[in-house]
């Protein structure tokens, strides 16, 4: 069997498209930035999770730290019980506060760390003790017009008065 | 009156017999391609060859149709993005919708244009001039022998070709809105890798066009083997190749959507 050119660009073309299928992993995609390396799971109780999905990441200070591996509703407590993966190159102190932020006005919803100041650190299937819930826009909104409500009701009676 | 009655409905019959009747005989051309590709693999320069035909040949064609879809995407996402204030997002819509939906279709669909009809007219030459007569008279399995071959090319080339268009057109977009329009690259980049999933968007791409290449090239290659042996038959065939091969794969296009989606 002897070589030929159009063998040649057969192979250049296998070889084209299994390196576009490799840069649209890497450049476009997110298999570079979801590389945590082993991980350890922690969990924490939530009373309203807002709209946290599985593979949300966990950050602190910003920097992805881990990722939400399950959530789950614990009908004892009525509470949303979600178990985090860590890396095992990052700890935390046992008092640190796990809090349900957005990024942007309506972007995806992550986990923040605030880390405390425990010389105790979290070790795996430690629970976090203190929580902080999602912000929930309609309660915010109904909070805010129950409040000027109120507001321009005791205007109104200091004016009869 | 009476009889004409009897004849539309005759004729109605008779297609629709004639349709299940082809239907199965496409399933046993399939199920006997596949069965034959043994040979084809032990007997690769065969594959090779096609490969060159299908895929290496369809490259211009798809490179260049990527490149402007993704301009077109670019400019299009960001003069409504802007509206809303998040230009910077348009990376993420430009790769989103190439490497989930326009990637793979449109690709396939340009790739029954353009080799699918080659196929068919080939084979259905092939066919006319009766070389394919020859080969069984020479106990040559034509199915093994010319089919196959054909089938596996398709089958290999349709997923590279598919990641060369998405990334191509990516890369358009990359130009007209970073390049052109003046979006912050870093904000381009970042939107995208944060929004497109190995595993949800881009295998799932890949699974598609894979679809795609095993229904266009079955169906360029039955249409062919199945042609009337006349220049009229051929060229009909030709037709349907690319009619069939569309229809199939936006059919199958939306099934396989709504697999994924639901998961």
């Amino acid at each position: 069997m002897e070589r030929t050119t159009l063998d040649m660009w057969v192979g250049f073309f296998v070889a084209a498209g299994i390196a576009a299928t490799i840069g649209l992993a890497m450049k476009v995609g997110n298999l570079t930035s979801s590389n945590l390396g082993d991980t350890y799971s922690l969990k924490a109780a939530f009373e309203n999770i807002g709209g946290l999905k599985p593979t949300a990441p966990v950050k602190s200070a910003g920097v992805v730290v881990g990722r939400v591996a399950d959530i789950r509703f614990d009908d004892k407590t009525y509470e949303a019980q979600v178990t985090i993966n860590v890396s095992q190159r990052y700890h935390f102190p046992k008092d640190t506060i796990a809090t349900i932020y957005t990024s942007g006005l309506l972007g995806e919803q992550y986990i923040g760390l605030e880390a405390g100041g425990d010389s105790v650190m979290l070790a795996t299937g430690d629970k976090i003790g203190k929580t902080q819930d999602a912000v929930v826009l309609e309660k915010l909104i109904s909070q805010f017009l129950y409040n000027k409500a109120s507001e321009t009701d005791s205007k109104d009676k200091k004016k009869a008065e | 009156m009476f009889d004409r009655l009897v004849d539309t409905l005759r004729g109605i019959g008779h297609r629709v017999v004639d349709r299940v009747w082809r239907l199965g005989f496409a399933a046993r051309f399939f199920l006997q391609s596949l069965a034959c590709s043994g040979d084809s693999f032990r007997r690769f320069p065969l594959v090779i060859k096609e490969i060159y035909f299908t895929g290496v040949l369809s490259l211009i064609i798809i490179m260049v149709s990527a490149l402007f879809v993704g301009m077109v995407l670019g400019l299009q996402g960001y003069n409504t993005l802007q509206k809303y204030g998040s230009s910077e997002a348009v990376g993420v819509l430009v790769a989103l919708s190439l490497v989930r939906e326009l990637g793979p279709v449109v690709t396939a669909l340009l790739f029954a244009g353009r080799a699918g009809t080659a196929i068919t007219a080939e084979i259905g030459l092939m066919k006319a001039t009766e070389q394919l007569s020859a080969m069984e008279m020479m106990a040559i399995n034509p199915i093994a022998r010319v089919v196959a071959p054909r089938f596996w090319a398709g089958v290999i080339s349709m997923p590279l070709l598919a990641s060369l268009f998405s990334l191509t057109g990516v890369f358009g977009g990359y130009l007209v809105t970073v390049q052109m329009i003046g979006v912050d690259e870093g904000a381009f980049w970042s939107q995208m890798q944060a929004g497109v999933d190995f595993r949800e968007d881009i295998v799932n791409g890949i699974i598609k066009s894979m679809v795609f290449g095993v229904a266009c090239t079955i169906i360029a290659l039955f249409e062919g083997y199945e042609a009337p042996p006349t220049a009229e038959g051929v060229s009909r065939a030709t037709t349907r190749t690319v009619v069939n091969s569309s229809l199939a794969v936006l059919g199958l296009d939306f099934v396989l959507t709504s697999f994924m989606i639901s998961t």
